[in-house]
């Protein structure tokens, strides 16, 4: 088919796996369209002005995972990917003033013993270690159990014998660790309280989890992944998060791609089993034989494709994803940089964290299991203005922090709950920053029903579905959806909800593209 | 809330009274937590009475759902595996459904009552399963088994009997039609439909009028040898009928513990039901890949040399090795067959097979066992003229 | 001083089915108890004059019956009467019951919502689907995944072939019930929380997770597996009381010429060069055995009874690490007749099965952050039965025998040690729970015995209290049980072997990780093998 016209893959979300996706697909010579309901690329990894001369990554605010292989394949660098800050250290704030400093395999700080600083190393390594046998299953698709082809036979042999090679201790250790907590894990290596609260929470970011939940040892795995392919800390892309997509979509349309924004899509249609087109909210109807949603599984499945064109077991197992949203995002303009007690000005553009504790960070929790926001949040926090002027006038300052636990089902309602969650978050900064509060100009807060209805996803979950043992690998995002094509013929999911699952790392993506391409060169 | 009193073991359909009086055996057994009659006095002659004159089967505990909403008929249809774009208003259909692995669930009829009602009725209960099923549908469903009491009244001279009890104009009803009547201060449903493969009603109703229906029925049949009957001649009736029954032919899907033992309704007979063409129902792409390659099992009905029912025999082929089980046995009075229906295992079961039925049978506490010659029956065994024949006659 | 061929540390159900089945083997055996009474924590104790107490474990489902039947149990006076009912009453006044037969138990669940009563039944085909896999492996030694031995290869092939066969729809349910808690697995089928609730208990007894920690399932998948008399997942009491299994054990145990000594607590195992050669008592008495068998807990074994410099150092660790928490209390407690229950008729036959006083997982959770907090759930989730009603043995004629299972109870309180003023506290706790549903119930009160989890370490030798020897949750499971490493029952020290729940396949006396570890030992010596293999699922 040479018409101007035809259109092989319609992508349906502009998310940054999405754009990643239809980057691969045109350098495969497919014609691909890419339809995005905002006015912008990027999904969840966009940057937007939230206050007028001020602007934020809307979502995640720190990059740590981006896969390599595709900054190289789409020469990312090319079209505008730059970072403004790499290999960020964390700091874990005390209120006193008394912060501990992680960098790579090391700490620091006044009250951190010898014993925690070399057990930190050697964890660190093992964690690594762990992290690397998890990568090894992310580059490709999650393989079949039972019902698998040789490549998925293949797969499952590749990860046993990652998992074998790293030695018999090691092999152990894994099994014994990748399905427990990680409260006792730091307890059974450290003293500082700091340390194991700052490790809590990047164990619990963007979970229903607490850290005495079970496989939050994964959840801590998971996080350093991009540490096995040369992350050695987080890192701020110039620009903000939208500059990354900004860059991806760049790639994709010179490769070839078209992208429409403001192009919400209504429903994926159906003709006789399989894929028909898509139909636009203002009626336009694209006819193409290739879906591939970007959207998380429950959305994709009950609102665009709609549970009456699937079948009743599957349309249950979509139904019961286990999602529940508990990470808001608050975003403040600063009239000038604040200053946190006891924090060297040179250290303020780092990842700093409030989690002063593990059992902080679990009490943390408890509020979320009963529909009711955290009287002692936890709050990752970036003041990007640091290292890049760009986002907000000269002088002034951003602060963006990612706070747990804001539960999506709040028992009271976002509505009213909005603005008192906001102040009880300026109070607890306030402990650590003095001041800051008057330092605020404007201030806003995406809680999970915000980001809900901005974004589209479902519960406003960050991940498209928990990441835990029973929704990974060949389970996610359920059992008899691992493989990125649905059961409808030429429906593929492209977003978080799929293996591997969440974070700016482009892999589900790459992966999803990597499936169509296959099944198609199978059919044709 | 409660009441303080511990729930009765076995709950009483609205026609107890009558039963319980007519029920000479008092044989009795629990159909859905019903108390129902095994026998009322004579299986043999309650057996005739529904071939030869009329009987009364009471199947209010069957279960029934009512759906409606804008959306009834279009969920229905994902539902079921047949067709119902021509259910029209006042028809009935019998069909299968499947869950995703296309294996069935159970069997069961639908009656378009009205507009936007429609009434499930079938063996087993489905209402998490229906529930499941109408994500993204706007359709309402209810429970309503105990909501209505029912009759199945089948033979020849049903239809001059509901006649003389002034249903004017039933004897009009096609099979599977459906049509309301006032009964007194109430309507009364009719159904042209059965389990016996014979001319026949069923019939619906608000339990508090139930023993008033079971007493018109029994006062116009005076004269034709109306008779209650019990759950052992009905199963003789089903077997000669063919129907199969959830539960006893087949392991309803979605409730099997052990993979793979239930069955899809190309491999119980019922490929009939199966419409691949149909816009998306439940099953369909695993029918349709079935459909393409090939079933693992065939249920045949099969005609047992001799007289002795082959209850649980394995059924042998040539070379003496086990190729599939008896689901049900009886042997059939009207039609005088020896009828065994079997779940064979591919590709045996087709029409001039030689299969032999390992049956044991006792005699005076002795029990012996022989193999019997077994042919796969084609056509149906019982099938009379006055079963299809609109206007039906007195028979 | 003479030497035996085998000792056994600890008289549990676990020790003397282990030590029977090597007496059976003709191995001259002595099973060394630092109780006056032998059974561990299976026992049956007068503790109030007339009455009877299972004082800790109290039913009995698990226990594997290819072992009562091949030691003969019954003729050694073990009689195991299943018992039916159970209730969980709500604070509205109405409670759910469950009937033994599945259509009132239909209409039950259907008074509460007619969609759950309908999706039980799916419930129970899954559950049930899930406990058929799991019963094979029961009676077999869990293979070593790192291992290349042809053994474990085959053991291997075998879990796969298992997994394999169950298609790749339920072995994703498989994976996904290992390791979800069981209130996200209840709510994927049930509306109702009371019934959730009541199915949910099963999850989180004798386990350190709340109703929705990852994890949880596996433990209700554990408490489903048992059987009384092919009747699959049922429970039943032991007429007489726990005690009657350790008495039936110890029974057959002696008709193979094994002997028991109590008051014969261990101090240490003795090893010289990488092997054992016997004990040590606390009173100084050295017992010599090539082959000494410990039933303790895995801390207890490696971390008390063995010297640190006799255990490699890794082992050493992987105790420490190993997960035993305490999490639950006891109550036993005489009555002086049958309570009355504000909701039930009297003589409803709900009473004669397992009754609960919480009726929504919230409330179930929120009794966990308080053992995270450090202090007994002020809320608690009970399992209460009242064993008099079918065993007549129990107490005198009228009189009654309650047993009130406690979950849950830190093994420390943020305040430190238990008090004796903590116990009453936390015995006034449950019975006004228990009081407020019942009117007569505190009047009855004739003796009440309080455990805590630090008064079942304390005699029973349970580290922190933990009934199943260590958590049940997949980091603790098959070859991870108790560590991976060492799952095989076979210690770091050559002739020197553990036997109890802390090993596959777990607690809940089962006596099945007993008879494996025999298994294993006539194994290394090239004996024959006594222990049945599991009766061939149908």
């Amino acid at each position: 088919m040479t018409d101007s016209k035809h259109i092989d893959v319609v992508v349906v979300g502009a998310g940054h796996n999405g754009l990643v996706s239809a980057a691969y697909l045109a350098k495969s010579g497919l014609q691909v369209l890419v339809l995005e309901a905002s006015d912008k690329v990027g999904g969840a990894a966009a940057t937007s002005e939230f206050s007028e001369g001020f602007s934020v990554s809307e979502c995640a605010h720190f990059l740590y995972s981006l896969h390599p292989t595709i900054v190289k394949d789409l020469q990312l660098a090319n079209h505008g990917l730059f970072y403004v800050a790499t290999d960020l250290k964390t700091v874990a704030l005390s209120s006193e003033g008394k912060h501990i400093t992680m960098a790579g395999s090391e700490i620091q700080g006044e009250d951190v013993s010898t014993e925690d600083i070399s057990n930190y190393r050697r964890f660190h390594t093992q964690m690594k270690r762990f992290s690397k046998v998890l990568a090894s299953s992310f580059t490709h698709r999650p393989p079949r159990l039972v019902d698998g082809d040789m490549k998925d036979k293949l797969s499952l042999l590749k990860l046993g014998w990652n998992a074998r090679k790293m030695g018999r201790q090691n092999m152990l250790e894994l099994l014994r660790i990748g399905a427990i907590n990680i409260y006792d894990v730091l307890n059974e290596n450290f003293d500082n309280q700091l340390l194991k609260g700052a490790l809590s929470l990047e164990a619990v970011l963007g979970s229903h989890t607490g850290p005495r939940s079970p496989n939050t040892v994964l959840g801590l795995l998971y996080r350093r992944v991009g540490e096995t392919y040369g992350f050695r800390g987080p890192t701020i892309p110039s620009g903000g998060m939208g500059n990354v997509s900004n860059a991806i979509a760049s790639s994709a349309t010179s490769l070839g791609a078209a992208i429409r924004t403001s192009s919400p899509v209504e429903r994926i249609l159906i003709r006789d089993g399989k894929v028909a087109g898509v139909k636009l909210s203002d009626g336009e109807v694209i006819n193409c034989d290739r879906v591939i949603s970007n959207a998380d599984p429950k959305y994709t499945f009950s609102k665009l494709v709609g549970y009456p064109q699937l079948e009743t077991g599957f349309s249950r197992r979509a139904a019961n994803i286990r999602m529940k949203g508990n990470t808001a995002k608050l975003h403040l303009a600063l009239e000038a940089l604040p200053e946190f007690t006891g924090l060297n000005t040179n250290d303020i553009g780092n990842r700093l964290v409030i989690a002063p504790g593990p059992d902080y960070v679990e009490n943390a929790f408890n509020h979320a299991k009963y529909g009711e926001f955290s009287e002692h949040p936890i709050m990752e926090i970036s003041i990007p203005t640091v290292h890049d002027t760009s986002l907000a006038p000269t002088g002034k300052h951003v602060l963006s922090a990612v706070v747990q636990y804001a539960p999506h089902n709040l028992k009271q309602g976002w509505s009213e709950a909005n603005e008192e969650f906001t102040a009880l978050l300026l109070d607890l900064l306030e402990s650590y920053a003095p001041g800051i509060k008057k330092l605020v100009i404007a201030s806003e807060l995406l809680t999970p029903a915000d980001i809900e209805s901005r974004f589209g996803t479902t519960a406003g979950h960050w991940h498209h579905g928990e990441l835990a043992l029973d929704q990974f690998l060949m389970l996610r995002p359920f059992p008899g959806m691992g493989q990125y094509a649905a059961p409808v013929k030429g429906l593929f999911l492209c977003g978080a909800g799929s293996h591997p699952g969440g974070n700016v790392m482009g892999l589900v993506g790459r992966n999803c593209a990597n499936t169509l391409l296959e099944a198609g060169a199978a059919s044709d | 809330m409660t009441d303080l009193e511990i729930p009765p073991l076995l709950l009483q359909t609205p026609f107890h009274s009558r039963v319980s009086a007519a029920c000479e055996m008092n044989l009795w057994e629990d159909w859905k937590g019903y108390t129902t009659p095994v026998a009322y006095s004579n299986v043999e002659l309650e057996y005739f009475a529904m071939r030869n004159s009329a009987s009364i089967f009471d199947i209010t505990p069957m279960t029934k759902y009512r759906i409606t909403g804008a959306d009834g008929h279009a969920y229905l249809d994902r539902l079921v595996t047949r067709n119902l774009k021509n259910l029209d208003v006042g028809r009935v259909m019998y069909t299968a459904w499947c869950n995703d692995e296309g294996k069935v669930i159970d069997d069961g009829t639908i009656f378009h009552v009205n507009d936007d009602t429609f009434i499930l009725c079938a063996q087993e209960r489905h209402l998490d399963w229906m529930e499941w099923s109408a994500l993204g549908f706007d359709v309402k469903i209810e429970d309503v088994t105990e909501e209505i009491a029912a009759l199945s009244f089948q033979g020849p001279t049903s239809c001059a009997i509901l006649k003389i009890m002034g249903l004017t104009g039933v004897e009009n009803l096609k099979s599977f039609d459906l049509q309301h009547y006032p009964f007194g201060q109430t309507q009364l449903m009719v159904s042209r439909t059965g389990f016996t493969a014979d001319l026949g009603y069923e019939l619906w109703i608000e339990p508090d009028h139930a023993e008033a229906l079971w007493d018109a029925l029994m006062a116009a049949g005076r004269d034709y040898n109306v008779k209650p009957v019990g759950a052992e001649a009905l199963q003789i009736a089903r077997v000669e009928a063919g129907f199969i029954q959830a539960g006893v032919d087949f392991v309803p899907a979605e409730q099997e513990v052990r993979v793979e033992r239930s069955r899809s309704p190309y491999e119980l007979g019922l490929g009939w039901l199966v419409h691949l063409k149909k816009p998306n129902f439940n099953g369909q792409q695993a029918l349709k890949e079935e459909k393409l390659k090939g079933s693992r099992f065939r249920f045949t009905r099969l005609d047992v040399q001799g007289n002795k029912p082959a209850e649980n025999s394995f059924i042998f082929n040539r070379q003496n090795k086990v190729v599939g089980v008896v689901t049900s046995a009886a042997w059939v009075p009207t039609a005088k067959r020896n009828v065994a229906f079997a779940s064979l295992e591919m590709p045996w079961g087709k029409p001039g097979n030689e299969l032999w039925a390992e049956i044991y049978y006792l005699r005076e506490l002795k029990w012996a066992r022989v193999l019997e010659k077994c042919t796969v029956i084609e056509e149906p065994i019982f099938d009379p003229e006055r079963r299809h024949a609109t206007p039906a006659l007195d028979y | 001083m003479k030497k035996y061929d085998a000792i056994v540390i600890g008289a549990g159900h676990n020790g003397l089915t282990n030590a029977a089945y090597l007496a059976k083997a003709g191995l001259d055996v002595v099973v060394l108890e630092k109780n006056p009474y032998i059974g561990g924590a299976t026992v049956s104790r007068e503790l109030h004059e007339g009455w009877m107490y299972s004082n800790c474990s109290y039913v009995c489902s698990l226990l594997r019956p290819e072992i009562s039947r091949d030691l003969n149990l019954p003729k050694f006076g073990l009689q195991v009467i299943p018992y039916v009912g159970g209730v969980t009453f709500k604070r509205d006044g109405d409670y759910f019951g469950n009937y033994d037969d599945h259509e009132r138990q239909y209409r039950e669940i259907a008074r509460h919502s007619k969609r759950d009563a309908n999706a039980y039944e799916r419930y129970t085909a899954d559950v049930t689907k899930q406990t058929r896999f799991i019963r094979p492996f029961l009676l077999r030694t869990p293979p070593d995944p790192t291992s290349f031995k042809p053994r474990d290869i085959q053991e291997l092939l075998f879990l796969a072939k298992s997994f394999y066969n169950l298609g790749e729809k339920v072995l994703g349910d498989t994976l996904r019930f290992w390791t979800m808690s069981i209130g996200d697995f209840l709510d994927e089928y049930f509306e109702t929380d009371v019934i959730k609730c009541h199915l949910a208990g099963s999850g989180i007894i004798g386990t350190a997770l709340g109703v929705y920690s990852p994890g949880t399932a596996y433990v209700l998948l554990h408490h489903y597996m048992g059987e009384v008399d092919g009747s699959v997942g049922a429970w039943g009491f032991a007429r007489g009381g726990m005690g009657s299994v350790s008495k039936a054990l110890a029974g057959a145990f002696q008709s193979f010429g094994g002997e028991i000594r109590a008051d014969a607590e261990v101090d240490r195992i003795l090893a010289t060069a990488g092997r054992t050669s016997g004990v040590v008592l606390a009173n100084g008495d050295e017992i010599y055995a090539d082959i000494v068998v410990s039933n303790l807990d895995p801390k207890r074994t490696f971390l008390d009874i063995m010297a640190e410099e006799d255990l490699p150092a890794s082992v050493v660790k992987q105790a420490k690490n190993f997960k035993i928490r305490g999490s639950s209390g006891k109550l036993n407690i005489a009555l002086d007749g049958l309570p009355t229950f504000n909701s039930l008729p009297p003589k409803s036959p709900l009473m004669t099965g397992d009754m609960h006083f919480i009726d929504s997982l919230e409330r179930m959770e929120r009794a966990y952050d308080d053992w995270k907090n450090g202090t007994w759930s002020q809320d608690p989730y009970v399992d209460m039965l009242i064993p008099t009603q079918v065993d007549p043995t129990m107490a005198p004629v009228g009189k009654h025998m309650m047993s009130v299972f406690v979950q849950y109870a830190p093994p420390k309180l943020a305040t430190g040690k238990w008090t004796d003023k903590d116990r009453d506290a936390f015995g006034k706790t449950v019975i006004d729970q228990i009081g407020s549903y019942s009117p007569n119930f505190k009047d009855l009160i004739l003796h009440a015995e309080v455990r805590t989890p630090q008064d079942i370490e304390d005699e029973v030798g349970l580290t922190e209290g933990n009934i199943f020897q260590g958590e049940l949750t997949f980091d603790q499971l098959l070859f991870n049980r108790p560590f991976p490493g060492y799952a095989q029952y076979r210690g770091p020290v050559k002739g020197m072997y553990i036997c109890g729940s802390g090993t596959h396949p777990g607690g809940g006396v089962m006596s099945a990780p007993g008879a494996n570890a025999a298994r294993e030992i006539l194994m290394d010596l090239n004996h024959p093998t006594t222990v049945p293999e599991a009766y061939p699922d149908d």
